[in-house]
């Protein structure tokens, strides 16, 4: 690993003020994003996670949410200090986005060819003709059947996998060195669900874009992902390499979403939960936000925070948990 | 999609109708039709030509039928205020005047009250936002004949910068324009800031954001492309009120339109100009909204394929 | 998805709490319109008919006036004040009465229709349609045209302009309350369907008809205000609102008060009444809010 990581988040911190009070659902976020490399974040509704994602195109929602400290470097570039314009440039060229819901995500008054030519037009300008061209290659790319005829449809003659394959189509149109997929699967149907993510992991090997993903979904992870990051309440309670995880989850909320996994050849064919409900965002916690759902919890769990220690001498495998540390 | 415009012509001719029989039911209202319709100095022999011209020693729906055939051939008999003038063709030579009077008011509405409710909605709950409905409020409160008046008071008398009244030039068409334009002003302010409202919270907003549209386009563009459809359905009551306005403004500032006219034919009591202008105004209306449904086609391509 | 619910951090302004308490349009109803239409006789300070030549366009006070003629007199001396607080009565009676028309007319059709269904509510929907979309300006020349201009005339335009919205909206609520349970109880019971219509349903629509009626007092003013003001409403020398701007229309270059306090009259109450229902709407009727 001598190559320095692609994309760098250091210490990141988001704030929401809201009339209840104020909360950070991204709170000190480390990890990193090698080129080429799929990188899970997994984690309930509630955890962050999408906050994560905005935060690092600089879109959280206006006046409600800010970047109050921290680091994002794209190729060694910061870009919390870029001017609106400049952010502008790096958005869909060299950062692109997947969102989650290909119902809406298109534009319903626009042709699914508009959509994807505006992105290129705007970071690699081009003649009509060349663009339209550009756009049905992207298309094809994203395995859409009869990409020329497709090109001129409206989002609403779709099906819902196909429209989310658009958002691929456009999301890659600019080849750029990540892409972040927000729960891009959600809310396909399953079988739908698994093109999908077979579509994206052959982009990627054809491409060499480095992948992150943002699911809830740990049985996803476990297919696509290289490395993961789990987060719970704002937090990164663990984050190593996807097969290490599974092997051997470090943080109890890992191993407990591991276990929610419906599998084929369960131990006792039982599906497991996790008991409770995660506290509300406001809500004051002192210490560990997962102790009062934790069936391990002690007292000093409650009361202090437990810090980021490595689990195995390798140190690319981490959490950040009371028991880790007393080993 | 031709089905969705065929149901809507057939509607337009069945309220047509239904206008036309109002219209002929009136002048049987006032009494006897022969004094409603002919100069009250006519002779014994114009009387029974106009009784027998127009069937009126035949039975109700008789005369209806008549007078139905006439009007659709545009015949509605001779005014009785500008002798020698058939009524219909008098209603059509003033006809240009109301169009260019209604038509600037709606450009004025719509470049005025588009940015005011983009402007409301991108700045929600800023002075921009609650100044547009305060705006509003007061725009649907005023009076329009009164604000003609206030607009003649202030830019012709005061400031001297307009013509009072009359025709002429363009800026004798601007005051009674903005007289017109206002009330639809507010109405189509509020209904973009709603329809905009709703836009800018959908996923595609995002998505053009994530694409790096710039914060201009995502709101002129990409929102206000949807957004428009809302405001358009507008359309239809906005030209029903501009008639509505165009005869109350056309006298206030003596502007020879369609509304002019109406108002003087009353007062003469020149019932076949009355009934011509009637009819006149609601298939000008009839044709503003089909105008609307085609726009609606065009801008909406969920009701062009659906 | 939003993973954290985000609530933008606006505080309410004074605008939008004027428009919680309705205080001010309430009293400046009261002011303008209702204590005026009921007991301008005793409160004008003069005669709004006879004309006194003596005092023939006097300005308003603080524009070269006195208090004796607070809003300036007309071309005949007649007093503007007294005119306006005379001519209060006759616009609250056309709106209040041509809204009473529209009510009945159209909460009885409305109930009729939405309770019986079939070829009765096809008819009166498709002259909802046929009365939504015609400019009420036109059937008011009509009428002036056929009948005249008269107190009646003005009453049945702004009844038949109004109609149309009490029905549609009474049908629609209708349909859903003839197939719940109270309705399918009172039946077995064996209650006749006119006592189901007016005691369990019609009471459940008041609040609707009442939301929509005040909303509605704004434009039947306006429409009075308009016909008056063009010579096809209330004929002379009724005071009404809409004829005394048009008096003053001529001579707005010199004796301005004239067209203005009468015009300042009627956007004062119709903004009243306008505020008033939008926070009545927001009390009664939530569902209707964007409306």
């Amino acid at each position: 690993m001598a190559q320095p990581p692609l994309l760098e988040v250091k210490d990141l911190k988001v704030e929401i003020s809201t009339k209840a009070g104020s909360f950070f659902p991204v709170n000190g976020h480390n990890f990193t994003v090698n080129a080429g490399e799929t990188l899970g974040i997994v984690g309930e509704s509630g955890s962050g996670k999408s906050m994560t994602a905005m935060s690092l195109v600089r879109l959280l929602p206006k006046h409600a949410a800010h970047i109050r400290s921290g680091s994002v470097r794209l190729n060694g570039r910061e870009l919390l200090t870029l001017t609106e314009p400049e952010m502008r440039r790096v958005r869909g060229s060299e950062i692109a986005m997947i969102l989650q819901d290909p119902q809406t995500s298109l534009n319903p008054s626009f042709t699914v060819g508009e959509q994807i030519s505006e992105a290129l037009r705007l970071h690699s300008p081009g003649p009509r003709r060349t663009l339209r061209e550009r756009a049905i290659d992207a298309l094809r790319k994203v395995k859409v059947a009869a990409p020329e005829h497709r090109v001129d449809a409206y989002p609403s003659e779709l099906s819902g996998g196909m429209r989310q394959r658009v958002v691929g189509a456009i999301a890659i149109s600019c080849q750029p060195k990540i892409i972040i997929a927000d729960e891009p699967t959600t809310s396909l149907d399953v079988t739908v669900q698994a093109q999908y993510l077979r579509l994206l992991r052959e982009l990627q090997e054809e491409t060499g874009t480095a992948i992150l993903f943002i699911t809830h979904d740990f049985g996803i992870v476990a297919n696509l992902c290289h490395r993961i990051v789990v987060m719970y309440l704002g937090r990164i309670v663990e984050s190593g390499p996807v097969d290490k995880i599974f092997a051997r989850p470090a943080h109890p909320y890992t191993e407990a979403l591991i276990d929610a996994v419906p599998k084929l050849h369960g131990q006792d064919g039982r599906l497991r939960t996790i008991p409770g409900q995660p506290p509300a965002p406001t809500d004051q916690i002192q210490g560990c936000p997962f102790a009062p759902r934790c069936e391990y919890a002690e007292t000093r769990c409650l009361s202090d925070l437990p810090p980021t220690v490595q689990v195995d001498g390798q140190g690319d495998h981490s959490a950040s948990c009371w028991r880790v540390v007393d080993q | 999609m031709f089905r969705y415009l065929a149901l809507r012509i057939a509607s337009s001719l069945f309220a047509l109708l239904v206008i036309t029989i109002i219209v002929f039911l009136l002048s049987h209202l006032s009494g006897n039709p022969v004094d409603a319709l002919l100069p009250d100095d006519a002779s014994q022999e114009q009387v029974d030509s106009f009784i027998r011209e127009w069937g009126l020693d035949k039975p109700l729906w008789q005369q209806y039928l008549t007078f139905l055939v006439n009007a659709v051939q545009g015949d509605f008999g001779t005014s009785l205020k500008w002798p020698g003038e058939d009524a219909m063709g008098f209603v059509i030579d003033r006809m240009p005047a109301t169009l260019q009077l209604g038509g600037l008011a709606i450009l004025i509405s719509v470049v005025i009250a588009l940015p005011l409710g983009v402007a409301a909605a991108v700045y929600k709950g800023s002075p921009v936002d609650n100044g547009a409905q305060m705006f509003a409020l007061l725009g649907q409160s005023m009076p329009n004949f009164w604000l003609g008046i206030i607009l003649i008071w202030v830019f012709s008398v005061w400031l001297g910068w307009l013509p009072t009244s009359g025709t002429g030039s363009f800026a004798h068409a601007i005051l009674p324009a903005i007289a017109i334009a206002w009330f639809q002003v507010s109405a189509l302010a509020r209904l973009t800031r709603s329809a905009m409202l709703e836009v800018l919270d959908a996923e595609y907003i995002k998505l053009a954001r994530v694409k790096g549209v710039s914060e201009f386009q995502v709101v002129w563009k990409h929102a206000l492309r949807n957004a428009a459809v809302v405001p358009l359905t507008y359309f239809g009551i906005l030209a029903a009120s501009i008639l509505t306005g165009s005869v109350v403004i056309e006298t206030v500032y003596s502007w020879p339109g369609m509304g002019w006219v109406a108002i003087e034919a009353i007062r003469g009591r020149d019932f076949p100009v009355v009934q011509a202008v009637i009819v006149a105004y609601a298939v000008i209306y009839m044709i503003s909204n089909l105008v609307v449904d085609l726009l609606y086609v065009i801008v909406d391509p969920r009701v062009r394929h659906g | 998805m939003v993973d954290i619910p985000i609530k933008p951090l606006t505080q309410p302004s004074l605008w939008r709490r004027a428009r919680e308490f309705p205080l001010i349009p309430v009293a400046v109803l009261l002011i303008v319109f209702i204590i005026p239409a009921f007991f301008a006789e005793y409160i004008a300070p003069h005669d709004p008919y006879v004309p006194n030549l003596r005092a023939r366009l006097q300005p308003p006070v603080f524009f070269g006036g006195t208090w004796e003629f607070a809003l300036g007199t007309d071309r005949l001396g007649r007093d503007i004040l007294s005119r306006i607080l005379h001519g209060a009565w006759y616009v609250l009676a056309v709106s209040m009465i041509g809204i009473a028309v529209g009510v009945v007319v159209g909460t009885t059709l409305g109930l009729v229709a939405g309770y019986v269904r079939g070829w009765f509510d096809g008819l009166v929907m498709r002259l909802v349609d046929i009365s939504l979309a015609l400019p009420a300006m036109l059937l008011a020349l009509a009428l002036a045209a056929a009948l005249g201009a008269s107190f009646l005339s003005v009453v049945v335009v702004v009844g038949f302009a109004l109609w149309a919205y009490f029905a549609r909206q009474v049908r629609a609520e209708v349909l859903l309350l003839r197939n719940s349970d109270f309705v399918a109880r009172s039946l077995v019971a064996g209650s006749s369907h006119t006592r189901i219509l007016f005691r369990h349903i019609l009471p459940n629509v008041t609040n609707t008809i009442v939301v929509l009626a005040t909303l509605q007092v704004g434009i039947a003013i306006m429409l009075d205000a308009s016909l008056s003001f063009l010579g096809i409403g209330i004929p002379r020398p009724t005071p009404t609102w809409g004829l005394l701007v048009s008096d003053g229309r001529d001579f707005i270059a010199t004796d301005w008060w004239i067209s203005f306090f009468p015009g300042l009259a009627i956007l004062l109450t119709v903004l009243s009444a306008n505020m008033l229902g939008d926070w009545l709407r927001d009390r009664l009727d939530p569902r209707q809010r964007q409306i």
